[in-house]
């Protein structure tokens, strides 16, 4: 018993909201906050089939409520964050064998990374409303 | 009588008995992505608006069904992957953490069946 109440009154090391956020730790908590948002998008990703896979009524149904205002806010934060994680993710990769990781290097390409997400996503919606 | 070093029955085998296990197959599962979800992405622009009809022959089609079950292979590993250490690093409370990380393979689970759903009955279902 004493040994819980010892552990619950540990003291902890300061978290995140101590520190003045820069482009590369920005750009690394959004990574994991958009890898986080793409793990709940992906269930719109299965239901949108299952509804392809069960019939016309439950599909227009579901295919409505995605083109609604709502349902395209949510699917524009959808690219943005799949753009984002996948950007940042190719980063992680060339970093895993130990290049570009020199301090002015990273920052700027944090800066880099948020622009390049932004206009990928935007360039991605024209084409998908240029398809129809 | 084991054949096996002392060295080669202890390797790999740290405090999580899997090693860089978890380590390599989110690295694994990124690089399949990248294609994945270029194509995957290419593939809803292409049915956005499209009639029902249409759609359903698209996913039907060999290739597509094929393309989707990769992709759902993938992206489910690699999402678990993600999910649960971000688990490990938030919920310190260890009952409320095996619940999350179980409920996490619930959810990857059940997200998995919509597709595997889907995809075996528009490709065969006819």
């Amino acid at each position: 018993m004493r040994q819980t109440q010892a552990k619950s009154s540990r003291p902890l090391s300061p978290h995140l909201e101590i520190y003045k956020p820069i482009p590369t730790m920005v750009a690394s908590i959004m990574h994991r906050i958009t890898g986080a948002a793409l793990y709940f998008g992906m269930f719109l990703f299965s239901w949108w089939l299952f509804a392809a896979a069960t019939d016309a009524a439950y599909f227009d149904w579901v295919n409505g409520l995605f083109g609604s205002l709502l349902g395209r806010v949510v699917l524009l934060g959808f690219t943005w964050a799949l753009v984002h994680h996948m950007l940042g993710g190719v980063k992680h990769l060339v970093q895993d064998t130990g290049r570009a990781m020199e301090k002015h290097f990273t920052t700027k390409m944090a800066r880099l990374h948020f622009a390049v997400s932004i206009v990928l996503t935007i360039l991605i919606w024209i084409a998908a409303y240029a398809a129809r | 009588m084991s054949m096996r070093t002392p060295l080669g029955k202890v390797r790999g085998l740290g405090s999580a008995k899997e090693g860089t296990e978890h380590f390599w197959r989110q690295r694994l599962t990124a690089v399949a992505n990248i294609p994945l979800v270029i194509i995957g992405l290419w593939l809803v622009i292409s049915l956005v608006g499209a009639p029902y009809s249409e759609v359903r022959a698209t996913l039907a089609s060999p290739l597509v069904a094929i393309f989707i079950a990769l992709f759902s292979i993938s992206v489910l590993y690699h999402m678990h992957l993600g999910m649960q250490v971000v688990i490990e690093d938030y919920v310190h409370g260890e009952l409320r953490k095996v619940l999350l990380i179980m409920l996490n393979t619930f959810f990857v689970f059940f997200s998995g069946a919509l597709v595997a759903f889907a995809v075996f009955k528009l490709a065969f279902g006819g």
